[in-house]
């Protein structure tokens, strides 16, 4: 990987005096979905918060586009063009899907100063957005506020999407959808970095896996090599993904 | 773009949408049970229209209290500042137009009391980014500090004004036109409740629209309920609360404009006084919501008019009990909007 588009290097977290993150190297390839893999408490969401600078990393550098947002505010780390979709997905309950959609398009005072053409592209990947418009966030079911969350962080064009879960607590019908609208975001040539523990959903979609545990990544590498080997799935996901298949 | 393979269905249906009307019944009910007690109709009358006005008041007040907690967990006890402040403006800029506000012209008493207002609102906005900046900035996330150096901000705001204004209570007149009563039937409703009903209502109007219906009234609604979600979509929530702040200051002083004419005079601790009923309000109508504090500003208004006539040393001890009753109901206030 010659020119990542986001590179940690030694990224260590602490929040408040616990020590989270111990020496992060992740690589994000432009162009490409990489996965991260992880058992429960591994630090894959404390990684997607350092990366947005919800929290600040005590060492190591975070680097995107070459340059070092590891200091930056989140506000400052969303305007290089990072989307963050986070495992609560961060829904606002009171305000209509319309209007969940007009605060993701950060540069849209309405609803009309959205591209209607990508509006339209989202409304085929995801139906209820355009069924449920009107209605307040709070109201769509678990299923649907994910695609909402997808939705938002799709809404303008991004350099990165930061998709925490998407799968979480999902029936397999609507994850199998869910599979089917990444594979034609993908298509568009995003950039994405995925957080799964859905080892099936992963390697259907994931061109490289990352694997953490303990605060630290310990595999990197491509996803197909990953998903032909058996041993190294046992190695890597047995400590990772004993309650998967 | 869109193939059919991606099309994720959509499941069967919403649950109807089912709007959160219950309290909008508190107050009419909190009304009604008032009427027997109070022995005449006639008394009901005017007592309930005192009290809508004293709501509409405390509501100008504390509704940027309660959205400048909602978005930044800041519970600031400096907020009666605002008030004093703008109290005494009042009797500044309407004391030099006496000529107006004694003319027996609506026109003119409103001439007079527009600039007031204006000046209150400007100056209470201009010392709310002040206070913001080295009283409150210092101490974000911090309950405990700010608890104390918003009180101790309270009682440096009030020596102050007491260098400008004097430690004495000044007289302020109502403006000619807004003296007096009108008569319904056996009912006497003075002139000025009415109108400070009418500007509560438009100052409930002008936030109800900001808030609906445009992007920055979004972003704070949304800000209340999620600050990190909205800073990760790349907004600067800082900048909206200090935005947020200078308002609910000039709120602030807009309504100590209408609190001083209400009472026709001003203390300097004409603001200290009502801190306790603002929180009592915010906290009533779930920290955070505008709407809420729209209700809970209207029952602790008629609330502390009935039990004022019924038994007066209870008056203050009503509310407490309000607040206790309405928290036993729904813990979170009537509207639980903030989601951490
Ligand atoms: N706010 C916090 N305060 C203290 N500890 C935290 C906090 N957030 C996370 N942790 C701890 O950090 C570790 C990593 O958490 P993190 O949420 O990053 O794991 P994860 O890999 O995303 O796990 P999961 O698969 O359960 O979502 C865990 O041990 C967790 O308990
Ligand atoms: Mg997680």
């Amino acid at each position: 990987m010659t020119n990542p588009l986001l590179q940690l290097e030694g990224v260590h977290t602490h929040i408040g005096a616990y020590h989270i993150l111990q020496g992060v190297d992740l690589q994000v390839a432009h162009g490409e979905m990489t996965v991260l893999l992880g058992r429960n408490g591994a630090g894959k969401t404390t990684t997607l918060r350092t990366i947005m600078g919800l929290w600040s990393p005590s060492r190591g550098s975070v680097r995107f586009e070459g340059q070092d947002v590891g200091a930056r505010q989140t506000p400052d780390v969303a305007r290089l063009g990072i989307a963050y979709v986070p495992e609560n997905m961060g829904i606002f309950a009171d305000l209509t899907v319309r209007e969940n959609m007009i605060l993701a398009a950060r540069g849209a005072r309405r609803i009309e100063d959205v591209d209607p053409k990508r509006l339209g592209w989202i409304f085929g990947l995801f139906p209820a957005m355009k069924k449920f418009w009107q209605h307040p966030a709070g109201l769509l079911s678990g299923g649907q506020k994910q695609m909402l969350a997808v939705a938002r962080a799709i809404v303008e064009p991004r350099k990165l999407l930061l998709i925490d879960e998407p799968s979480k607590g999902l029936a397999p019908a609507i994850i199998q959808n869910m599979i089917a609208a990444f594979r034609e975001l993908k298509q568009t040539d995003t950039t994405i970095l995925l957080v799964e523990q859905n080892f099936n959903f992963a390697r259907q979609l994931g061109d490289r896996v990352a694997v953490m545990d303990n605060g630290r990544v310990v595999h990197a590498g491509p996803m197909a090599a990953l998903a032909e080997d058996e041993k190294l799935q046992q190695s890597l996901l047995g400590l990772s993904l004993g309650a998967h298949q | 773009m869109s193939s059919p393979a991606a099309a994720v269905p959509a499941s069967d249906a919403l649950p109807a949408v089912r709007t959160d009307r219950l309290p909008l019944l508190l107050v009419p009910v909190l009304a009604l049970a008032a009427l027997p007690l109070t022995g005449s109709f006639s008394t009901w009358v005017t007592l309930t229209f005192a009290g809508l006005a004293m709501g509409m008041i405390i509501f100008i007040i504390a509704s940027g209290l309660t959205l400048v907690f909602g978005l930044m967990d800041v519970l600031n006890f400096g907020h009666g500042v605002f008030i004093t402040l703008g109290a005494f403006l009042a009797t500044t800029v309407l004391g030099a137009m006496s000529g107006w506000t004694e003319s027996e012209s609506l026109l003119r008493n409103l001439g007079a009391v527009f600039p007031a207002i204006l000046a209150a609102m400007a100056v209470a906005g201009i010392v709310g980014l002040a206070y913001e900046r080295i009283i409150i900035r210092p101490v974000y996330g911090q309950p405990l500090k700010q608890i104390l150096i918003t009180m101790g901000g309270m009682i440096v705001g009030e020596e102050l004004i007491k260098v400008v204004w004097g430690p004495e209570s000044v007289p302020l007149p109502l403006p000619a036109a807004f003296r007096g009563s009108f008569i319904f039937g056996e009912a006497a409703v003075e002139k000025y409740r009415i109108a400070a009903v009418v500007v509560g209502l438009a100052v409930f109007a002008v936030l109800y629209w900001v808030l609906s219906r445009t992007k920055v009234g979004l972003l704070i609604r949304a800000g209340v309920h999620d600050r990190e979600m909205v800073e990760s979509m790349g907004y600067r929530i800082k900048r909206l609360f200090i935005g947020v702040f200078i308002a609910g200051s000039a709120l602030a002083g807009l309504g100590g404009v209408l609190w001083g004419l209400y009472q026709q005079g001003v203390t300097p601790q004409i603001g200290s006084q009502v801190n306790v009923l603002l929180f009592i309000v915010i906290i009533i109508g779930g920290l955070g919501s505008v709407g809420g504090c729209f209700l809970g500003a209207l029952m602790v208004g008629l609330m502390a008019n009935y039990t004022g006539f019924l038994a007066p040393k209870v008056a203050l001890f009503s509310n407490i009990l309000l607040m206790v009753l309405v928290l036993v109901w729904r813990p979170r206030g009537l509207y639980a909007v903030v989601n951490r």
